[in-house]
This record gives C-alpha cells, sequence and structure tokens, in this order.
C-alpha cells in the first residue's frame, strides 16, 4: 500500500518529519518498506512564460524564445520544439538545474547562439500523458495549472507529494487504505482523527425503474448497494484527484474509472461501475455461475467460470466476477450516458478462491479476500456520489438499493489488563490501556471491549494484549529469562550424527549442504535400472523446473552433480561428505520416511579405492563399529547404486550380514555422464544402521602384562583369492593368544607365477599368562598354514 | 717406580690433552688403566719393593689412578658436550620451509552456526526436536491456525505432492508435533530444512534452513521471549548488539513481532547493508496463538507459550559476510576451506 502524505493530510495533522514518520509506524505495527518524494531529483526548475519566439539564424528546426521567469531581464533559450509560442506558460530548467535520472542543465550555445537553460517535456520531468492529459508528449509541457511565474515546478505542478509504502500483513486490509492508516497514525502519535461523513445533493427520481438487484447467494455476498449517475460527462479527473492516485500507484483514466478506485484506496472498500447500457433488462443478479459460462474480463482475457465463483450477471449474462474483476463489455467508455455504481460485501473465501482460481488477482480480490469493513458499503456508495458531485460529473440519482443481508455482530471480548500484563510481563496502568484501545477505536462495554467493525481480526484475549502491546511499544516490554529448570539432553540419533560430522571431519572431509529436490533425469546419469525401486519418488505437482522436481530416493546424484561442479571449476582434488536425508515413499504410508544418509564422494589426488576404504574404515571404527565385511556387489546387492559403480572396483558394506552401505570407483560411463575427467570414487552409509550396531559402551581393557611375538609369513596363493578369506583362515586357526594380524604387501609380477600373488602378513601373538614360548608359537604359525593351506595358499619359497 | 708413576700420569695427561674422540678415549683407558696396561704392569712390579716403600707407592699408584680416571671422565664429559654441539650445529634446518601437509576436513558454514546456536539453547534446557520435511497441510498450515482459503498461506508459497501432503514451508509444523507427543513443560529448538517455492538468486532459495524454538508452561510472558530472544543474540554477536521488536503478524503467534538487529556495518545509523534502516530483519517470533494451544489439546488458560523461528542462512550470511546465497549450495571447495 502506498500513502500518498497530502492525502492523509485530509484525515489527520501528521507533520512530523518523514523519517520519524516512518519509524514510529513501523514501531506501532504498520510497517514502512521505504517512501519516495515526487520530484526530489529536480532542482532549480521554475514556471516561466514565452515573451517572444523568433527563428534561429543557423538552424531551421530551432528557435529562440524570450522567458520571462520572474527575475529583472527575461532568459533567452533555444529550443527545438514546434509547440511553443508567445504567452505559453513552461517549464524552464535554468542554468545549474537537475532533472530526473541525473541530468544536469548547463547554459550553452547552440549553433552560436547563447542559451541559458532549457525549455521542458513532460517526459523531462519523470511525467507522462496520464498525469496531464491536456498535454502533449512529444513538445514543451504547456502548463494549464494555476501558477505564478518564478514558481518551483514541484510546487507548481503539485508533484512534491511523498508517497509512504506500507508492507501491510493479511490480518490488517483494514490499513489498506487511507482512512485506514490516518487512524493508525492517529493512534500511534496519540493525534485526532477526522473522517467526515459523505453526503450528496442528488436528484430526484426512482432508482427501482431504471434498476433491479436480486442476490441469489447470500452466503457469499451479504451484501450489495447500488446506485445510478445519469448524464454523465467522462473526461479526465481533476489534477488533485490523478496526483491522488499517482502518489496511491494506481494509474489515473477517467473520471468514473478514477472515483471508484478513489474510494477504494480511501476506505479500502472495493467499488465497480458499470455502463446500464450494456446490463440487459437493467437487472443485476448475484449467483454462481454455471459452469462453462465464460466473460472476458477487463484485462481483456476470457474467462471460462465454474459453479463454485459468483458473478454479478444481468439477464443473460455475467458482466463481473463479483470481488475480483469486471467484465469489459460493460464497462465505462467515453460514450458512456448512464453508470451504475455497486458496493457491496463479499465474503472473503469466495473471493479468494475464485481469484485462485482464475490466476486473476487485483486489487479489488485483494482487499475482499482478506475481509472488508462489513459496515463500509453504503457509505462508500455515498462518497463516490459525493465525489461525483464534486467533480460535475453527472447527476446522482437520490435514490439508491441496498440489499442486506449482513449477519455482523461486533466483536466483543474480556477485558482483563491483570491478564494483559501477566502475559505481557508488564505493569501498565488500566488506565493507559483503555487510552491505547480508545485511540485504535475500540469501546467498553462492562468488562469487554468491543473491536470495531473494521477490525476483523479481532477474536481473542491475546489479540487485545497486541493492540495494547503495539501502542505501548514492544520495546518498552522488559527482557526477563524464565523460570524452571529444565535438563537438555540431545537424543541418540543427534549424538551419533553429530559425532559422525566431526569424525568425517577429522578424517579430512569438507561438508556439503545439497538441495533434497532433484531431477528425476538424474536416475539415468546414474545409470539406474528403468524398473529400480528408486525411481518410485515423492514428486512435486507444482516445482520450479524439472531440476527441483523429485525428492531424492539416492544422495549419490547430488554428491556427483558437486564433484561435476568442483572438477569444473578447476578444483584439482575434493574429498567432501553429507549427512542429508533420502525421501523414500513407503507402501501404505502417507508420508515417506526420512532416512540420514552419510555420503562420501573423492577425486583427484592420487586417490584410489582404498583411499575411499581407509576412510570409510576408520570412520566405522570411529563410530564403534567393528567387524565389518566388504563384500562384491553383485547380484544380490541391496543397493540399486551399484549401477553407477565399476563392478569389479565396488563393494557392499555388511555388519553381522545386514547392509550398512556401498562404495566403489564411479563407473566411467556414469563418470563421463558427469563430465569429469578423472576418477571418481563414493559411498554411502545408511545412518540409522550404522547407528544400531555401533557400540557405544567402552571398557577398559588392562595394558598387556608379558611381551608380544612376532612372526611374518609370505604366502602365494591364486590371484582370484580375496585377502578377507587368508585372514579370516587365520584368525579362525591361530586361536586367542593371536592379537592382530596385518597385512604388509600384496605382490604380483616377477618371481610370481602368473595368476599368483604374494601377499605377507605379520601375525602378533601374545598370552596374558606368561611369554610365549618358541614352541607355543611355532605350533600358531603350523596351525595358521594348514588352514591357508586349505583355501590354496601355501608358504612362500 | 716413583717417577715410573709420575711419568705415566704425565704421559696419559698429554695423550689426553690431544685426544679428540670419544672412541680414543677408550684405547686410552686400555692402554694406561687395563689389565695389560702401563700402570697395572707397574703395580706388578709392586711385590719387589720393601715393606715400608709398598704402601707409599701403592698410595701414590692409587692416587695417579685416580687422577687419570678423573682426567679421563672429564675428557669424556668434554668431548661428548663438543661433539653434541657438532651434531645440532649440523642438524639446523630452514624452519621456514613449509610443514608437511595434513588433511583436516572442514564443516559447512551452515553447520557451524547451527551447532553454535544448538549448543546456546542446550545451555538454556532446550532440547531439540526433529520433524518431517515432507508433512501434511494439517501439521504445516491447519493446526497453525492457517485454515484452508487463509490469505497468509499467499505468503508462503508451497511445494505440494498432493493436495494433503506438501513439503513443509517453516519448522513450525514441528511446534505442532512436539505439543502433540508431549505436555508442558516444553522448552525445544527444532533446526532444519523448509521449502518454498522461490526461484534461486543471491537471496533467495527454493530450500533453507530455519531453527524453531518453542517454550510452553505455566506463566510465560512476551518478556521472557524478549529476555530469550536477548541472550541468544548476545551469546552469538556479543554483549554490545542490540534487537529492535517490532509489531507483525503470523496466525500462529498472538501478539506478534519480528526482530531486528542493528544493522553491523553501520551501527544503527542506515547504510547500503541495512538498506538505510539501521537494523537488519532475523527472525520473527511470538507468543503461541491460544487456538494453536487448544488444538494441541493443551488448556490455554492454564499454560501459555512462545515460538520463534529464524532464518538460519540469514545468520550465516551476516556472520560470515556472505553476500550470496548460490555459495551455500554450490559447495565450492574454495568456499567450503575458508571456514
Amino acid at each position: 500500500m502506498n500513502l500518498s502524505m497530502k492525502w492523509l493530510a485530509d484525515y489527520v495533522k501528521a507533520d512530523m518529519p518523514i523519517k520519524e514518520y516512518c519509524s514510529a509506524l513501523t514501531m506501532s505495527g504498520s510497517k514502512v518498506e521505504g517512501y519516495e518524494t515526487e520530484g526530489k531529483e529536480i532542482s532549480n526548475v521554475i514556471v516561466g512564460k514565452i515573451l517572444s519566439v523568433v527563428p534561429h539564424e543557423n538552424s531551421d528546426h530551432l528557435v529562440v524564445c524570450q522567458v520571462d521567469v520572474g527575475k529583472d531581464a527575461p532568459v533567452q533559450i533555444v529550443t527545438g520544439a514546434s509547440n511553443v509560442n508567445a504567452g505559453d506558460i513552461v517549464p524552464v530548467a535554468m542554468d545549474g538545474s537537475a532533472l530526473p535520472g541525473g541530468i544536469k542543465i548547463k547554459k550553452g550555445r547552440l549553433r552560436g547562439v547563447e542559451s541559458n537553460g532549457m525549455l521542458c517535456s513532460l517526459g523531462e520531468l519523470g511525467l507522462n500523458k496520464h498525469d496531464f492529459p491536456y498535454a502533449i508528449e512529444d513538445g514543451i509541457f504547456i502548463i494549464q495549472e494555476d501558477c505564478e511565474i518564478g514558481q518551483d515546478i514541484q510546487s507548481a505542478i503539485g508533484l512534491n507529494d511523498t508517497s509512504v509504502e506500507f508492507e501491510i500483513t493479511s490480518n490488517r486490509p483494514d490499513c489498506l487504505s487511507v482512512i485506514g492508516l490516518a487512524r493508525e497514525t492517529a493512534a500511534t502519535f496519540n493525534l485526532p482523527v477526522s473522517v467526515p461523513v459523505p453526503s450528496f445533493k442528488g436528484v430526484d427520481g426512482d432508482i427501482s425503474s431504471m434498476l433491479r438487484v436480486d442476490i441469489h447467494n447470500t452466503e457469499k455476498c451479504k451484501r450489495y448497494c447500488a446506485g445510478i449517475v445519469k448524464n454523465v460527462k467522462i473526461e479526465p479527473s481533476p489534477r488533485w484527484m490523478r496526483e491522488r492516485l499517482r502518489a496511491s500507484g494506481v494509474r489515473p483514466i477517467n473520471n468514473f474509472v478514477d472515483i471508484t478506485n478513489y474510494v477504494m484506496l480511501e476506505y479500502g472498500q472495493p467499488m465497480h461501475a458499470f455502463d446500464l447500457r450494456y446490463v440487459e433488462g437493467a437487472h443485476i443478479n448475484v449467483r454462481n455461475a454455471v459452469n462453462g459460462e465464460k466473460i472476458v474480463t477487463l484485462d481483456g482475457t476470457e474467462r471460462t467460470l465454474t459453479d463454485e465463483m459468483l458473478v454479478i450477471a444481468d439477464e443473460k449474462k455475467p458482466v463481473a466476477v463479483a470481488g475480483v474483476m469486471g467484465g469489459e463489455y460493460s464497462g465505462i467508455m467515453d460514450d458512456t450516458t448512464t453508470v451504475v455504481f455497486e458496493s457491496a460485501y463479499f465474503e472473503p473465501t469466495q473471493v479468494r478462491r475464485t481469484a485462485k482460481k482464475l490466476g486473476m488477482r487485483s486489487d479489488a480480490s485483494a482487499r475482499y479476500e482478506k475481509g472488508v469493513d462489513p459496515l463500509v458499503s453504503m457509505t462508500c456508495l455515498n462518497r463516490a456520489f459525493q465525489l461525483v458531485e464534486e467533480l460535475g460529473a453527472g447527476e446522482v440519482l437520490r435514490s439508491v438499493i441496498d440489499c442486506n443481508h449482513s449477519d455482523y455482530t461486533p466483536s466483543a471480548v474480556e477485558f482483563s489488563p491483570q491478564w494483559i500484563n501477566d502475559f505481557l510481563g508488564t505493569d501498565i496502568s488500566e488506565e493507559l490501556m483503555r487510552d491505547y484501545l480508545t485511540r485504535l477505536d475500540f469501546t467498553f462495554d462492562g468488562g469487554k471491549v468491543i473491536a470495531p467493525s473494521f477490525r476483523i481480526d479481532i477474536e481473542c484475549k491475546a489479540d487485545i494484549a497486541e493492540e495494547v502491546a503495539r501502542i505501548y511499544g514492544y520495546n518498552n516490554i522488559p527482557s526477563t529469562e524464565f523460570r524452571g529448570v529444565a535438563e537438555a539432553e540431545l537424543t541418540p540419533e543427534q549424538k551419533f550424527t553429530r559425532s559422525l560430522q566431526s569424525t568425517m571431519a577429522a578424517l579430512g572431509g569438507y561438508e556439503i549442504a545439497t538441495f533434497s529436490f532433484v531431477s528425476p533425469r538424474y536416475f539415468d546419469k546414474i545409470n539406474l535400472p528403468a524398473e529400480s525401486a528408486l525411481r518410485r519418488t515423492v514428486t512435486i505437482t507444482n516445482p520450479l523446473g524439472e531440476d527441483t522436481s523429485v525428492m531424492r530416493t539416492t544422495t549419490i546424484p547430488s554428491m556427483l552433480e558437486v564433484l561435476s561442479f568442483n572438477y569444473n571449476n578447476r578444483n584439482e582434488k575434493a574429498c567432501l561428505f553429507e549427512i542429508g536425508k533420502e525421501y523414500i515413499p513407503v507402501e501404505g504410508q502417507e508420508l515417506p520416511d526420512e532416512p540420514q544418509r552419510l555420503t562420501l564422494g573423492m577425486y583427484g589426488g592420487g586417490v584410489d579405492f582404498y583411499d575411499l576404504k581407509g576412510i570409510v574404515e576408520a570412520a566405522l571404527a570411529e563410530m564403534g563399529i567393528n567387524g565389518v565385511e566388504y563384500v562384491r556387489a553383485d547380484e544380490g546387492c541391496p543397493f540399486d547404486e551399484k549401477s553407477c559403480m565399476h563392478p569389479g572396483r565396488s563393494a557392499v558394506i555388511l555388519k553381522d550380514g545386514a547392509p550398512l552401505g556401498i562404495m566403489g570407483e564411479i563407473h566411467p560411463d556414469v563418470q563421463e555422464n558427469y563430465g569429469i575427467g578423472t576418477k571418481v570414487y563414493i559411498a554411502k552409509l545408511n545412518v540409522p544402521e550404522m547407528m544400531s550396531s555401533a557400540e557405544t559402551e567402552i571398557t577398559y581393557r588392562p595394558l598387556p602384562k608379558f611381551p608380544a611375538t612376532t612372526r611374518d609369513l609370505s604366502l602365494i596363493c591364486d590371484d582370484s583369492v580375496p585377502v578377507a578369506e587368508l585372514e579370516k583362515a587365520i584368525k579362525g586357526s591361530v586361536g586367542k593368544i593371536l592379537e592382530k594380524v596385518t597385512l604388509f604387501d600384496v605382490y604380483k609380477g616377477k618371481q610370481i607365477a602368473d595368476g599368483k600373488k604374494s601377499v605377507s602378513y605379520s601375525l602378533t601373538m601374545r598370552s596374558h599368562d606368561g611369554t610365549l614360548t618358541d614352541e607355543q608359537t611355532d605350533n600358531a604359525v603350523k596351525k595358521a598354514l594348514k588352514a591357508l593351506s586349505a583355501i590354496g595358499a601355501e608358504l612362500r619359497a | 717406580m716413583k717417577e715410573q708413576l709420575k711419568k705415566i700420569e704425565e704421559l696419559a695427561k698429554a695423550e689426553l690433552a690431544e685426544c679428540t674422540e670419544i672412541k680414543a678415549l677408550d684405547d686410552l683407558r686400555i692402554k694406561y688403566l687395563g689389565k695389560k696396561g702401563e700402570l697395572t704392569a707397574i703395580l706388578k712390579q709392586m711385590g719387589k719393593l720393601s715393606a715400608e716403600e709398598r704402601p707409599v707407592v701403592g698410595q701414590l699408584a692409587n692416587k695417579v689412578r685416580a687422577d687419570i680416571e678423573e682426567a679421563l671422565s672429564e675428557k669424556l664429559t668434554s668431548l661428548k658436550a663438543s661433539e653434541q654441539a657438532a651434531r645440532i650445529a649440523a642438524e639446523s634446518i630452514d624452519i621456514t620451509l613449509p610443514g608437511k601437509a595434513q588433511t583436516i576436513g572442514k564443516l559447512h558454514p551452515l553447520s557451524r552456526v547451527e551447532n553454535e546456536i544448538r549448543d546456546i539453547f542446550m545451555g538454556m534446557g532446550f532440547n531439540i526436536a526433529d520433524g518431517p520435511e515432507v508433512d501434511d497441510d494439517y501439521h504445516v498450515f491447519e493446526a497453525l491456525n492457517l485454515p484452508p482459503d487463509h490469505p497468509a498461506r499467499d505468503t508462503q508459497d508451497t511445494f505440494y505432492i498432493n493436495d494433503k501432503i506438501l513439503l513443509r514451508t517453516q519448522t513450525s509444523s514441528v511446534q505442532v508435533h512436539v505439543m502433540e507427543t508431549q505436555k508442558p513443560p516444553i522448552r525445544i529448538i527444532s533446526p532444519g530444512r523448509v521449502y518454498r517455492s522461490d526461484a534461486v538468486d543471491a537471496t533467495h532459495s527454493p530450500l533453507f534452513h530455519q531453527i524453531e524454538g518453542l517454550v510452553v508452561d505455566k506463566g510465560i510472558k512476551m518478556s521472557d521471549l524478549k529476555g530469550t530472544l536477548e541472550m541468544l543474540m548476545k551469546k552469538l554477536y556479543g554483549n554490545e548488539c542490540r534487537l529492535r521488536f517490532r509489531p507483525h503478524h503470523f496466525p500462529f503467534t498472538e501478539p506478534s513481532c519480528e526482530v531486528d538487529i542493528m544493522c553491523f556495518n553501520c551501527g544503527g545509523k542506515g547504510c547500503s547493508m541495512c538498506k538505510d534502516e539501521g537494523f537488519i530483519e532475523l527472525l520473527g517470533a511470538g507468543m503461541v496463538h491460544p487456538k494453536v494451544l487448544e488444538g494441541c489439546g493443551i488448556d490455554s488458560s492454564v499454560y501459555s507459550g512462545f515460538a520463534f523461528g529464524l532464518g538460519l542462512e540469514r545468520m550465516v550470511m551476516g556472520r560470515y559476510s556472505i553476500n550470496d546465497l548460490r555459495l551455500l549450495y554450490e559447495n565450492d571447495v574454495r568456499f567450503l576451506e575458508q571456514f
């Protein structure tokens, strides 16, 4: 809502500095977004009178003017305009003046003739034809206003209003009006406000012989007031009205349209005017539309209506969508002779639904859908008539139609100063509270406080507390610490996640944050099989675009996108992690599951599969997850994302046979899909499963009393035997004296037969009962070798 | 023999003086004091001496041995010291060469600030509640006093999954989940992702983070809300920071307010960063609307409460002077490594 300060002055005398005004209104609840003073970019432009116009001696299209600017001597100005004549009143930009757009005017010579300024057009003053309909756009602005020679142009043509932009919250539609803001201004500064009751003279005549109104749906249209203006004269409205509309951000059109807009801006009550000629049967019906019924609205668009919409119709067709927009056909034209004014109360939800469904928001619907003052319909009709008479725009019929089905009862709320103080934590006297509320047009009746009709938002005690608080000043409410002891503790899930986050950072990962919604095309990008369950997504019906249209069922594409972004930004390496959710639809469940996933991704710096595995192993160990197995991601793999991984370089991570996650090198095809020119490694781990397999209790084990014995074994076996098998054989055979098995070398090549590999282990053995003898260790090694031999691994010769 | 002894001592001392290596010292020790050493050889001849001479010479011999030993030991100490000094001198390195690179990861700036805020609230006795991001209309709107067709729904352009299910536009939905399952006293915060249909630009994102707070108990007052938020901001931004509470409207709180912080850049005078206002909008808050309490089965004549929701991105951007929100979700490592 843009408020003209000149207009505001009709109702309340708010003459404090504008900054102070804006700040005080903001603090009492009407947030000011900014303000703008018209013509503030203009300086030293004054009213002048052309004394003479003579041709320029060196030019065909220039003329030399002598201009009286109220100084001792006239000023000589050269202009290229052809519409100036002696006697014309014009805006003169003097030497050293400024115009909108940062333009500076200096004296100079034009083709050898001195010119001491410039005559201005509308455009050069930042105006257009709507502001001064009598002026031409491609020539000098010939002023027809009542002004004095030498007067500043701003005051001469009324270009000196200040417009304040308010952000009005949806609960205060009353403030979408000059009078509403005048009331807030008065309450804020404790000033008197005067809103005169509009009245008009009118002419005799019986409206019922000219127009009939029937409301067919009194639930949705509670009141419909209509009146008629005869013998209308359609013309531009006067300057003061145009100025106020302009300052309010509304384009002046003609006197009747301007009057409807003016009343709406003044009272917050939308008005509608239509040409009686086009109301067939002179019969207005407020009714539900018929399915498929069509209307071309004022914006020139054809709309198809449905039966839950309300229309203003004549006997044959709709002439307006109730509370939203008028029809083009019945609008005011230059040859209109009889105008019908409508001032009605439409039910907010009705208007909102209709406007939303038609995708058509208007200034009218914006007010109706929030709720207009239920008692103001007739007042506004009278105000419109008052303006018609003031403008001499036609003859107002004194009799009017008022179909009133209003069931309005004022909102009455218990008034308890003690409760308000307890609720706010204040100590405001009852007298002061009564004063604040009275300023806001509340009244008192016994133990109740009664809201004025325009305050449709007042329902309960807390609402009254807010009214008191905002006039008292939120910043005057003390700051207190609330009482009571509370124990705060992270849940096990929160603890686990937080610890996982710091573990991943300790392992060198940079944490990332990615969007939860992705493109469905990402599934193809990771080569996900067409039948994969991961393609069943929670899908947004109204996404911003395809790229953000489905909730991710796998976090891997998000990580790949970020790795690709970094690669394309020439970052040599990246080691990233994200702890974030997947959104998995579940059969028979309204809402999806939202499990947490740890995603790890890296490329560059010479990393390989075992760097990734090293981080995964360290993270699992740190989180208390021991005894993890790594198996190839083959047929039975529970993670469909295996499709994006190199089949020979990917693994499923198992704990006691249950899958914890998947990891591996990204398949070359997928790597290419993401345009990454180097090998990429990704792991995804399921956080809930990690957490349930984690041992969080730590028990101290006594330090060993006896020394350990170490034996190295170099083995030869088939290349195809996974080392995990060898390790399993050793662990299974040596017995409890085995403390640690460390793999320290895997070798293929010279001295090793084709298809074989050499694997070297270091076995650490220790007993808690005494130092191990050579015999004991030899025996242990023999057992290990026997078990190894059984799976085809022999001691290297 | 006395002369012999004296001579041995002199010779030994002379040789010692020449000696420059610890290894040579051992040779000297053997040469003079060893079993086959010169002193031993002389002592072996002691038997030939008379009974009167023996103790005298014996005494002298012991003294010579002790002197040589002491000289050896002194020499050893001094040689060790100079050898150590030489080694240390030789081991001098260019300490201005860079250290060996270690990899330490980083937390995302959103996590850093979120963790900090979590810790502050934990310290004030707030538990942390989680709630679903894909939620139903009831929890996100209706239970928060935003019935269907409420005009305030316009301010939160919503992503819908279907007529009933949507992506939450505010963490306030967690208030409802918490009040449905817990009885007062309630004291929680709930950080999380929220979604609004805003195209991506320097200050907007269709996905962002909020931290919701909710306190419900007997006798909770609006002044408690102010005190709590002031404490949070002082802990985050230091004791000098100043807050401004401004009336506003949220359907689920009454009274409602917006809270601004005095501009970090200009200290309240007005500058381009605060759009000449002197203050920067931080968060929305208010006293929990009685309808919301009642809807969750909490008797509003017995209990009252306050709630607030702050935008994490805004706090992070203010904290680190980040001028473009997109940086937070692009995850360029050159950005991430700065935190």
